[in-house]
């Protein structure tokens, strides 16, 4: 019996499937199951190092030029397969926009149970994970009676532990033929040197109290010196300043980042669900009754074009 | 074209949400119920293709007899007829999938359009689920969709950026925000809905595999989130709040370097 954990990678292996690691460790040690862990995609080669002490016994690699990029006819039916030759019980994923989609799929084919984008996840007789309801609003803890059963886990909630130095042993594996029902014809990437948003340590999100779309580089200044990723809210999005792939909130994004500051944002409900779990939230915003200071660690009540150039200012002379 | 929107009946989540006693459900009575936001983008979506391409909408909800005024709302957005698949159980996402697809079958739709999640149960599956289980491919938080000779062409959007991707039909995708402002339904159109055909047929009646239906994942416990941050609105001149605020989150927080 395993634990197979998916290792997420777009281009380069991402710290979300780390953290995935880390977390199905726990049940994994907890249940007396081993710890093994999938990759797909061009090459492990070269970042076997990264998963050092992470106590994983075997790596599954499927490595192929055309595995780079995530397709829904090849993905799907490796993972499913592996599941099924290792009798894994458990199939541990990251709640990121593709990790989602390849844990719904592969739960459906395996006939799983599945909770997405789980906060918390352990094993005491059997499966039990923590995950938002209600945009956030509740959070239910529920158990698999059924395995296996297959979970996400929300980024930058479940801190990577190391234990020495031990690598996994490395099983490479053939890509076998599959039919293709949808072809990839281009990847676009977002303008290089822009931080993705819920892989952020630190967010920095601007909202209708910036005035204008030309206050972003206000914001934006303040997020090169942090090295953070922009957010805004959806009366920003809407009033067409800023794309809407920015938006934090129920219908935009659920980040998780260290660090949240929420500028001219009044924290409404619906902002608050797509970053309720960030660790510390900082607040700035020019009236002292909006809702925000009730929801924030930090807040500094004043002018945003007057408090985050300053701001900036300070964490520069610091640097 | 045969296009169907799958739209779910959800609580408005400005709503204030409270525990029952058993610590394993929330009280649903009193609250306002709407369609799930994402499935706006779906219905107007699915609405756009049918203008351009002719063919007819096709609204279908699983649920509870209360789901025909979340069907209504589709269909005074211009849908042109709606299934309403009755259920009594609580079913998980698994069971709705299995239910869902097998409605579908007889609707035999070129193209379905789903929310990428309901803001409910934040499932994010049940629609990945009816494609596998429907056998048609899917993409999955598409913010555009054309249709290039009879094949779908949409943007899929991942972190950091998207992949353009093309299949044959049919095929199932999951919209969000990004891909179309989703229209208010006019008086006129509200009137006009109340003489659209709803379908209704009963979960029981669809012969499904009770493997597929039966759940295997129960609620142990519900709580609130934390509610515990420390709400200290600063002090003094602005340059001395942004140096104990700089102070404070790199020395005692540690969340910057
Ligand atoms: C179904 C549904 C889904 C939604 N989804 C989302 C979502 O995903 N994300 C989201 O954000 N919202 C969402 N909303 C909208 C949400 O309800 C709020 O309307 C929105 O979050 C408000 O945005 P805001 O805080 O930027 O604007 P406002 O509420 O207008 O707040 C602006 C704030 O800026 C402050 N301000 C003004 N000038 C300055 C200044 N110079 N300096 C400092 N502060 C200043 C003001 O005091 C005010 O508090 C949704 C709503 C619905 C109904
Ligand atoms: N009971 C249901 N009836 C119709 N469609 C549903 C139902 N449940 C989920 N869906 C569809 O699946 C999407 C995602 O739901 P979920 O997987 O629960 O997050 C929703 O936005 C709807 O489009």
């Amino acid at each position: 019996m395993s634990v197979l954990v998916v290792l997420e990678q777009r281009g380069a292996l991402k710290t979300c499937g780390l953290e995935a690691v880390s977390a199905a460790r726990k049940a994994a040690d907890a249940s007396g199951m081993s710890l093994n862990a999938i990759y797909i995609g061009k090459s492990l080669d070269d970042e076997v190092s990264l998963l050092a002490g992470l106590g994983i016994d075997t790596v599954y690699a499927y490595e192929h030029d055309d595995l780079r990029y995530y397709s829904n006819d090849r993905y799907v039916p490796l993972l499913c397969e592996l599941v099924k030759e290792l009798g894994a019980k458990v199939i541990v994923g990251s709640a990121t926009s593709l990790g989602k989609e390849l844990c719904a799929s592969a739960a459906a084919r395996l006939t799983a149970e599945l909770a997405q984008d789980c906060i918390s996840l352990r094993w005491d007789g059997k499966l039990l994970a923590e995950k938002p309801l209600y945009a956030g609003k509740v959070i239910s803890e529920v158990s698999f009676g059924v395995l296996p059963g297959v979970v996400t886990i929300r980024p930058n909630v479940v801190v990577v532990e190391r234990e020495g130095e031990a690598l996994p042993q490395v099983v490479k594996r053939t890509l076998p033929e599959l039919p293709f029902r949808s072809v990839i014809q281009d990847v676009v990437e977002n303008v290089s040197g822009t931080i993705e948003l819920t892989e952020a340590k630190i967010v920095v999100s601007g909202g209708r109290g910036i005035g204008g779309p030309e206050n972003w580089r206000v914001l934006q200044e303040l997020c090169d010196t942090l090295g953070a990723a922009l957010g805004a809210s959806r009366s920003a999005v809407d009033a067409g300043w800023i794309e809407s792939s920015h938006q934090v909130g129920q219908t935009g994004k659920v980040v998780c980042p260290d660090l949240y500051i929420a500028c001219g944002i009044s924290g409404a409900v619906q902002h608050l669900a797509g970053m309720r779990t960030s660790k510390i939230v900082v607040a700035i915003n020019n009236d002292s009754e909006a809702p925000i200071f009730n929801v924030c660690d930090y807040g500094i009540v004043g002018d945003l074009l007057e408090v985050v150039p300053k701001f900036a200012e300070e964490v520069r002379n610091a640097q | 074209m045969k296009i169907a929107v799958l739209v779910k009946r959800v609580p408005d989540t400005a709503s204030v949400f409270t525990i029952q006693a058993d610590g394993k459900s929330v009280e649903l009575s009193g609250l306002k119920f709407v369609m799930s936001p994402y499935d706006e983008h779906a219905m107007e979506e699915a609405i756009q293709l049918r203008e351009q391409e002719g063919g007819e909408v096709v609204v279908v909800c699983a649920g509870s007899p209360e789901c025909r005024e979340t069907i209504r709302m589709g269909l005074a957005m211009g849908a042109d007829s709606g299934l309403l698949v009755t259920i009594t159980d609580d079913l998980t996402g698994k069971g709705l999938a299995a239910v869902l697809a097998a409605a579908l079958q007889s609707i035999a739709p070129d193209i379905i359009f789903a929310g990428k999640q309901a803001v409910d149960s934040d499932g994010a599956q049940v629609p990945e689920r009816v494609a596998e289980l429907m056998g048609i491919p899917h993409a999955s938080c598409i913010t555009q969709f054309v249709l290039e000779s009879g094949k779908a062409v949409v943007n899929r959007e991942v972190e950091g950026g998207h992949y353009v991707i093309s299949m044959e039909l049919p095929a199932l995708f999951t919209t969000q925000k990004g891909i179309n402002t989703p229209r208010y339904p006019t008086l006129p159109n509200i009137m006009k809905a109340k003489r659209k055909p709803i379908e209704e047929i009963a979960a029981a009646d669809l012969l499904v595999d009770e493997m597929l239906i039966s759940s295997g994942m129960a609620i142990e416990k519900l709580s609130l989130p934390r509610q515990d941050r420390l709400c200290k609105v600063l002090d003094g001149e602005i340059s001395e709040q942004v140096t104990c605020l700089y102070r404070t989150l790199r020395e005692e927080e540690k969340v910057m370097q």
